[in-house]
């Protein structure tokens, strides 16, 4: 195509505004049970957008559908501006699916499962070749490239994997809850390999129960509770909407926390009663916290720390992220 | 249903449209490439596989041959037992072979390994999931009859050239076993269901005109016996091996093609159902 085409330009710009991914009432049910509850999405080309959610709030069911593999149970869903239901291999010959459990080939070595994935897109010999060797560097594994997969610790096999969705150069990389069961180190190694990723443009959309890498890594995402959307916006944007600055937790010598509501009464715009603390959403910590020694109260122990999507989610929801 | 005909698409494609067959990307190739990747690590297994026959020749052919001496084939003509027990053991070694490569090892990737998990996220569809891993069962089962039927030939048992038009009927057999049983293999719940293939197979093994002619039976169990896949497989691997072809073949080559139509189909139908949910 040529730059300076005017028609090219007028279709061009369109195109290249069109949401990756697009979803519209979108719904999953099995049987009886809903698992995805009609949802609107919107993915933007080069934005890493998350589905932030506890277990079960139907996040995968909605991955799983925009990776072609899940038909939809009703509204309409495009990827790519193609429709799953009919062009499901054209749509998943460009993305890189990251799924939650590790799905390497145990009867191949680390560089054959490369491979052999690439030849899975059609990809030649020599393309797959070049390009495993690449993404073993990428994926720090070059020195294991001919061990088989089965030893690796979880954080090389989670590394192997995104190594392997990335391997037909996807425009969109789908992450299922990349980090679970890894250790934080492990976890800081992922997230930086992601961080290239999306400094290379590549449009990365995950899931995740964790609210530190929701923040750390998404651009823009919903809060998903029961198949439904909740809430949906920047981090930033997030807790300034449904959470103070700061959050006062108080933790007092009781069976039941509720007990202390009284005694902090007109201190916070808000207070959450969990099983062991009180959470005060306040603008000023450090001046709450003040008041309460100012009150007499006793508290065995006393934190101020900024609102988390953790918070976000509280708020929303009543519950917790992660039981 | 209504075949719309249309002049640009070549017939076999526009019936292949018509079968309600499972998507795919027509790139089953490359799982029959990866199977050969992981089977470098594991060739020793597909040894057996050569073994099996070989020892059941010289074990019936020859040594239970000498003692039976010749067998009436039932019109009238006779020959040594080891020329009437080879092709036979050609025949169920190809069932076994395939059933054997498709209920176990898929089972096991399906339920464990999780192997077509990943594959269906690429552009590989359920259709080349099935048709892949049944080509794989194939390819395995023609070195497996080229082999066998190199040393039956060495222990003299071989009549004539048509014999060798029995590794590609061995493979017709290993299709029609393939695709079925892989399909079955979908329904396994756990390993002990597999003692149920056993006991499917076995009696085939036995009974199919494989180790005595069918006219040994009285009628109605000849019925029966003509109504089992083997069966078919054994007669046209015998008549191959003889060298006298009758119209009976068309016959068998029919029900093994048909077996192996809908095995294939059955077996997409059954990876889409399971894992594209």
């Amino acid at each position: 195509m040529k730059w300076g085409d005017v028609r090219t330009g007028e279709y061009l710009l369109p195109v290249l505004d069109a949401p990756l991914i697009l979803a519209r009432g979108l719904v999953k049910t099995f049987g009886d049970f809903v698992a995805v509850d009609g949802i609107d999405v919107e993915v933007r080309r080069g934005e890493s957008f998350g589905f932030l959610g506890p277990n079960g709030a139907g996040k995968s069911s909605t991955m799983r559908m925009i990776g072609c593999v899940s038909p939809p149970s009703g509204g309409t869903l495009q990827v790519l501006g193609m429709d799953p239901a009919t062009d499901g291999p054209r749509i998943r010959a460009r993305l890189g699916v990251v799924p939650q459990r590790d799905s390497l080939d145990e009867e191949l070595t680390v560089e054959e499962n490369l491979w052999v994935y690439g030849r899975y897109f059609g990809l030649p010999r020599h393309v797959v070749r070049e390009r495993a060797r690449q993404l073993l560097e990428f994926a720090q594994l070059t020195d294991r490239a001919d061990s088989v997969v089965e030893p690796l610790s979880g954080g090389m096999k989670r590394r192997l994997t995104i190594a392997r969705g990335l391997v037909n150069e996807p425009e969109i990389l789908l992450l299922d809850e990349p980090t679970t069961g890894l250790d934080p180190q492990a976890r800081h190694v992922l997230w930086d390999r992601l961080f290239r990723l999306k400094r290379e443009g590549v449009t990365l959309v995950l899931t995740t129960h964790y609210m530190d890498e929701a923040e750390q890594l998404c651009d823009r995402l919903v809060v998903m509770d029961r198949g439904r959307i909740v809430a949906e916006g920047s981090p930033r944007e997030l807790i300034a909407r449904h959470s103070t600055r700061e959050v006062l937790e108080l933790r007092f010598d009781a069976d039941d926390h509720a007990q202390h509501l009284a005694g902090v009464d007109g201190i916070a715009d808000r207070v959450e009663v969990l099983a062991d603390r009180l959470l005060l959403y306040v603008r000023d910590g450090e001046a709450a916290h003040s008041e309460v020694v100012r009150r007499g109260l006793e508290p065995l122990s006393a934190l101020v720390r900024r609102s988390t999507l953790e918070d976000v989610f509280l708020h929303l929801t009543g519950r917790s992220l992660v039981d | 249903m209504a075949i719309r005909t249309d002049e640009r698409v070549p017939l076999a494609r526009q019936l292949v449209r018509a079968v309600p067959f499972p998507a795919g990307a027509g790139m089953a190739r490359m799982l029959v490439e990866r199977n050969f990747r992981s089977f470098r690590r594991t060739w020793s297994i597909i040894v057996s596989g050569f073994f099996e026959p070989v020892f059941f020749l010289f074990a019936m052919g020859v040594g239970i041959g000498a003692m039976v001496g010749d067998i009436d084939l039932g019109d009238g003509r006779t020959v040594p037992y080891g020329v009437f027990v080879a092709p036979a053991l050609l025949a169920s070694s190809a069932m076994n072979g395939a059933v054997f490569d498709s209920t176990t090892n898929v089972f096991f990737k399906l339920k464990y390994a999780k192997l077509y998990d990943s594959v269906l996220a690429t552009p590989l569809g359920p259709r080349d999931v099935a048709v892949g891993e049944i080509g794989w069962a194939l390819l395995r089962g023609l070195a497996y009859s080229g082999a066998f039927l190199a040393v039956a030939a060495a222990a003299g048992t071989v009549r004539s050239w048509w014999a060798l038009a029995a590794v590609p009927a061995a493979t017709l057999i290993g299709w029609a076993f393939a695709s079925v049983g892989m399909a079955s293999a979908t329904y396994m719940r756990t390993w002990a269901d597999f003692d149920w293939i056993q006991l499917a197979i076995m009696p085939m093994f036995l009974f199919s005109a494989t180790f005595f002619p069918l006219t040994t039976y009285p009628d109605v169990l000849q019925w029966v016996v003509q109504a089992t896949p083997l069966y078919h497989g054994v007669a046209m691997t015998r008549e191959l091996m003889l060298g006298e072809i009758t119209t009976a073949m068309a016959g068998h080559v029919a029900y093994l093609v048909a077996m192996g139509l809908v095995g294939t189909v059955w077996t997409a139908g059954r990876v889409e159902r399971l894992l594209l949910r």
